[in-house]
């Protein structure tokens, strides 16, 4: 008997290339062990330079081979801090969450759309402490075209989160005409609008489970 | 513009036989609203967010980690089968014998000095990535008695849109512990299917590594706009 790969019959297909069963890719959880792998220094500052969004001391300092982001220049607009914890059903802080956010800048336009301010992206990625805490730097995003209030879009995923969560960070007195968050049942509305807990510092807890629960988004 | 909601394959937040999703899992439905420019857009610029590319795990350290050197090649594809190119593909996940670098990871299984088991790769043109790295191992957790956690590299995608985001997890062929995993049985058949790789030939290279070929199928844009009052189903 010779063996020739050439020859060979493949086994039947069990992935997305079979026709049969194409389609999109199912979610999975990133488990509680993601630390080392997606979260990277300097991810949750999205103006200047600072180490802020990783969590390094989860893993030995000769395996850090993120590296810390290269921003190109000063983004124009307010800068401000987004910070707040994120809690399950009972009520317990989240100590192995990550989220990240995405938003406009400070005219309301996205990165990549024309006249965009090239300093900013406006994506970022922040894991959360042992107290459940986050925290982002950032600027405060302009109006999106005449009937979206200034926000930022969150992802939030942990371990027992087998589809990432989406939902919207608002800004409390600047959110009044969102056509979106009008279309959220009013006594849910608060959970989606941070508050100024000190000058250009805002505070919003997302909840994952429960009485205060965050009002999450259909994708 | 909008992109496509989930599809039949999506598995449900709360699966409570994946224990931590008791607690973490939403329990009203998410709220169904028109995509915006937020959801449509995404972030670009790659290497300027997150640093150089690190597309071979087996040659960040002194010398080759331990284990058997795996080649995972495949296309990022939107579900009307158009290539996704500038997707940047991040992955993460133990070693050979089961264990992540990870300092709450307590499984008594060794170390590799070797071996982070952090990568990070973009698509080219036609929507196609390849990485080399070290097979994974199984690993016990505690979800219930005598839980294994099939061999899994996972998965993270920044398509073109906020929509698009995706974080999931490969797994290999014939391996039986996938259908004791309820991670992975939260997926329901014949879906689950669409998370196992291939073993190829084509990709294997002699002498060197092995090969498997895994497409990743992102929400493609849909042909009509989305209406507005349709937010009820």
């Amino acid at each position: 008997m010779t063996i020739d790969v050439a020859d060979r019959r493949p086994g039947p297909r069990q992935d997305n290339q079979d026709p049969a069963l194409f389609g999109q890719t199912p979610s999975q959880t990133v488990g509680p062990f993601f630390h080392y792998g997606l979260p990277w220094k300097g991810g949750a500052d999205l103006v200047g330079q600072s180490d802020m969004g990783a969590r390094p001391e989860l893993f030995p300092e000769a395996h850090y081979v993120l590296n810390l982001s290269a921003p190109t220049g000063t983004p124009q607009g307010r800068v401000i801090e987004i910070v707040g914890r994120v809690l399950d059903g009972d009520g317990t802080p989240v100590p192995d969450a990550m989220l990240e956010i995405w938003q406009a800048d400070v005219a309301g336009r996205y990165h990549g759309e024309t006249g965009s301010d090239p300093h900013f992206v406006g994506f970022g990625r922040a894991a959360t402490a042992e107290d459940g805490g986050y925290r982002f730097r950032t600027i405060l995003p302009g109006s999106i075209g005449t009937d979206h209030a200034p926000h930022i879009a969150v992802s939030i995923f942990a371990r027992g989160v087998i589809k990432r969560l989406a939902t919207r960070l608002y800004f409390a007195g600047l959110e009044a005409g969102d056509a979106t968050l009008s279309r959220v049942p009013a006594e849910r509305r608060a959970t989606l609008v941070a508050t100024a807990a000190r000058d250009d510092i805002w505070s919003l807890d997302f909840v994952l489970q429960g009485e205060r629960e965050t009002v999450f988004f259909d994708l | 513009m909008s992109y496509h909601r989930e599809d039949a394959g999506a598995p449900p937040s709360l699966f409570p036989d994946y224990g931590a999703t008791r607690t973490r899992a939403p329990l009203h439905p998410p709220l169904r609203v028109p995509q915006t420019r937020t959801e449509t857009t995404g972030p670009a610029g790659w290497d300027r967010l997150m640093g150089s590319a690190l597309a071979d795990l087996t040659t960040q350290h002194a010398a080759m980690p331990q284990g058997q050197r795996i080649i995972v090649t495949g296309r990022v594809l939107d579900e009307d089968g158009r290539a996704v190119p500038d997707t940047v593909l991040e992955i993460w996940q133990a070693n050979a014998a089961g264990r992540y670098i990870h300092g709450k990871d307590q499984w008594d299984a060794p170390h590799d000095p070797n071996f982070t088991g952090a990568g990070r790769v973009v698509t080219d043109a036609e929507g196609r990535y390849r990485f080399v790295t070290i097979r994974p191992g199984a690993y016990p957790w505690g979800n219930h008695r005598n839980a294994w956690r099939p061999a899994h590299i996972h998965l993270s995608l920044l398509g073109p849109a906020f929509a698009t985001r995706l974080v999931t997890q490969l797994y290999f062929p014939d391996d039986p512990l996938i259908e004791i995993d309820p991670i992975a049985n939260a997926v329901p058949m014949p879906y689950r299917q669409r998370l196992v790789a291939r073993f190829d030939m084509d990709v294997t290279e002699p002498n060197w590594a092995l090969g498997y070929r895994f497409d990743v199928v992102l929400k493609g844009r849909e042909q009509t706009p989305f209406e507005e009052d349709d937010h009820d189903h």
